[in-house]
């Protein structure tokens, strides 16, 4: 008789654990951040939070390099982007581009070391365009980086490429298979939708081509919105990616009483907004024409380059590097604000 | 010396089976079971005997079919999965067979676009169906009441209407329940989502009520019995006619709690229609989304149903305005994102 109790208790702790062991363990701290009885909460793990803390912090700024002085294209051969910039503060971005994106491979990760100006290696011409893309991102697109700005560093964490990124998942197969289609879904382990069964490639409808991503109706009563369940879900998977990729709740944006209705989101709303749209168009514009310069074993299952998706930044943070501003030390990557006007 | 307790039961008591009533017509008392055999572990948390098994005809006839639709989801789940057993146990519970994609409506799809959750679910609907027919035949053969098999006709009600009805009335299986765990799951929020949070539907709040009042009586029936168990309180059906002390003292407990007390008879009808209620009103609230109402939460605006509540931050502007609140109107019924 004991020892069946014993069988029993000991069968009991195992089923709990088991049914634990996909929680995060507590204690978790809630702030609640909207008017009182709305649910507008945002769920914190401190544990996670300072594993975060330690990943997300910005690297030690290099002395301040002096602007004045021969502009660095009218001393070295070749420069097609930063060439307005003095020698010093040239030579200033190229050591930090350095500890950035290639540490341990040093200047020979994108020169020739025989002749700076060659451009044979495909890494030279991509940390071209790079900068020429963060350059565009801290003038063009404020109303998502705000004054913050970004750097290489932003991404890089001291990697060649960023860790978080997206290649386009190959086309469920379905011609010639009877059974097993998975409907571009439920799959266990996909980091990119938070281990959740959907969609397991939401970014290549809504962050390199342009579908619609809102759903829900805008009247009360049936007016011919044809957004289908099936079409909420892809929206969804994308959702939790942005709150996987910046370790928010829904509420971080949206008054989950209305999700679609503007008036009741927070203010993060609209710069997540943009944010989509900036994503979309850094991919298109800047990231995708690279695709033929990549050697093969940089391609993704479809010979598509690696992209960039929220996580490419936010590493897990609200704010990437908590919203900490590189610029202010590498004020030579601002870009011309001026071409705000461009958009 | 024996004692009673009534959280698990000590006491039981062995003999030869009693096999009940003899059954009209010659067929069913051929088709009925006569085994039985008895379980002590199983008697301490209900009765000890196992069987007689009556499965019959319709028995038979829903597990058949049950079985092919049940083969179909799971054989699809291990080509999902390559055949690998380690991998169909992981995941388990991300596999899923889904409906087909909106553009297919109402026709028959290929099988492996959605044609499989059709068949399996048909031949499960069946199977639901044929079981219902018996859950209501087994009954009327005891000559009892058939009040289960309506309860029962109440949960396949929600059913129908969240695999059949609804969809039909939008004119695409797609909109249906995908066969999964968690799939499922994600169903139900994107259902919400797309319907502007279904707890503005009022249907859906009855069948809150209804479920939650479901749990409360259940809980408080459950406890009165057990607490007059030791006066006998479990006889329940004789207490009805002749009332004894523990139905005393249980009626005058709750008349003492609140003013007011079911009886021995009717707390069962009250746990029978809030459980009933709970599948019909929760079907009629299904059955009204996205065919008359599209966004509830807009429908209880106008209502004045949700209240508004205080601006916390400056105010956001949609930065759709511009493009007249750009409704997605007429969008191709299945862009590529949802055409897989």
């Amino acid at each position: 008789m004991k020892t069946t109790r014993i069988g029993i208790l000991a069968g009991l702790a195992v089923g709990v654990s088991l049914l634990l062991t996909g929680c995060e363990r507590p204690p978790v701290e809630v702030d609640q951040i909207g008017y009182r009885g709305v649910g507008m909460e945002q769920v914190k793990n401190p544990a996670r939070e300072a594993k975060l803390a330690l990943l997300n912090q910005a690297p030690e700024a290099l002395p301040p390099a002096d602007p004045n002085g021969p502009k660095a294209r009218n001393i070295y051969k070749n420069v097609k982007v930063l060439g307005d910039l003095s020698e010093a503060q040239f030579n200033n971005i190229m050591a930090a581009m350095t500890l950035w994106v290639a540490p341990e491979q040093g200047c020979a990760y994108c020169h020739n070391l025989q002749n700076f100006a060659d451009d044979s290696l495909y890494t030279k011409v991509t940390a071209r365009k790079m900068t020429e893309m963060t350059l565009a991102i801290n003038s063009q697109w404020t109303n998502h980086v705000g004054n913050t700005g970004v750097t290489c560093y932003t991404c890089h964490r001291g990697n060649n490429v960023p860790e978080k990124r997206w290649f386009s998942a190959p086309d469920v197969k379905v011609a010639g298979r009877l059974l097993g289609n998975d409907s571009g879904q439920n799959r266990a382990g996909v980091e990119a939708n938070g281990n959740t069964s959907l969609p397991y490639d939401a970014f290549t409808p809504y962050l390199l081509n342009d579908q619609e991503i809102r759903m829900a109706g805008t009247t009360a009563l049936p007016t011919g919105n044809r957004q289908s369940i099936k079409q909420t879900e892809w929206t969804y998977s994308l959702m939790i990616h942005m709150s996987e990729g910046l370790g928010v709740n829904c509420t971080h944006c949206h008054n989950t009483r209305a999700m679609a209705e503007w008036e009741q989101s927070t203010p993060a709303r609209l710069t997540a907004w943009h944010g989509i749209r900036m994503v979309r168009e850094l991919n298109n514009t800047w990231v995708v024409p690279l695709t033929d310069i990549q050697p093969k074993d940089q391609l993704g299952p479809t010979g598509d380059i690696s992209k960039i998706n929220c996580a490419t930044c936010h590493n897990g943070v609200n704010k990437p590097l908590y919203g900490t501003s590189m610029l202010t030390s590498f004020p030579e990557l601002a870009g011309k604000k001026d071409l705000v006007a461009k958009q | 010396m024996p004692q009673y307790q009534n959280l698990f039961t000590q006491i039981q008591v062995e003999g030869p089976a009693d096999l009940g009533i003899p059954l009209d017509r010659e067929i069913d008392q051929r088709e009925r079971g006569t085994t039985t055999w008895h379980v002590h572990l199983l008697g301490r948390i209900g009765n000890a005997q196992i069987g007689p098994f009556y499965l019959g005809f319709l028995g038979v006839a829903s597990i058949f079919f049950f079985v092919i639709g049940f083969t179909a989801i799971g054989w699809n789940y291990l080509v999902q999965v390559n055949y690998s057993p380690i991998e169909f146990v992981k995941q388990l519970f991300w596999l899923s067979v889904d409906p087909p994609p909106p553009a297919y409506g109402l026709s028959i799809p290929p099988m492996n676009q959605g044609g499989w959750w059709l068949f399996s679910g048909f031949f499960i609907t069946i199977s639901i169906l044929l079981w219902w027919a018996r859950t209501y035949r087994l009954a009327v053969q005891l000559k009892m009441g058939t009040h289960v098999a309506w309860a029962f006709a109440a949960a396949i009600w929600l059913y129908l209407v969240l695999g059949f009805f609804r969809p039909v009335l939008m004119g695409s299986w797609g909109e249906a329940v995908p066969f999964g765990i968690f799939s499922h799951l994600d169903w139900t929020t994107a259902f919400s989502l797309r319907y502007g949070n279904l707890f503005y539907n009022p249907f859906h709040m009855l069948s809150i009520a209804f479920l939650y009042g479901s749990v409360l009586l259940f809980a408080m029936h459950g406890a009165t019995i057990l607490a007059v168990g030791r006066y006998g309180g479990e006889r329940e059906i004789e207490q009805i006619v002749d009332r004894g002390t523990a139905s005393e003292r249980a009626a005058l407990f709750w008349r003492w709690t609140m003013g007011f007390n079911a009886t021995m008879e009717s707390i069962h009808r009250w746990a029978w229609w809030f459980a009933v209620l709970t599948c019909i009103t929760g079907g009629i609230g299904i059955l009204l989304t996205g065919t008359v109402v599209d966004n509830w939460y807009l429908w209880a605006v106008k209502h004045g149903v949700a209240p508004s509540y205080p601006a916390i931050w400056d105010p956001v502007v949609s930065p759709y305005t511009d493009a007249v609140t750009a409704a997605p109107t007429a969008a191709p019924a299945a862009p590529a994102a949802a055409a897989q």
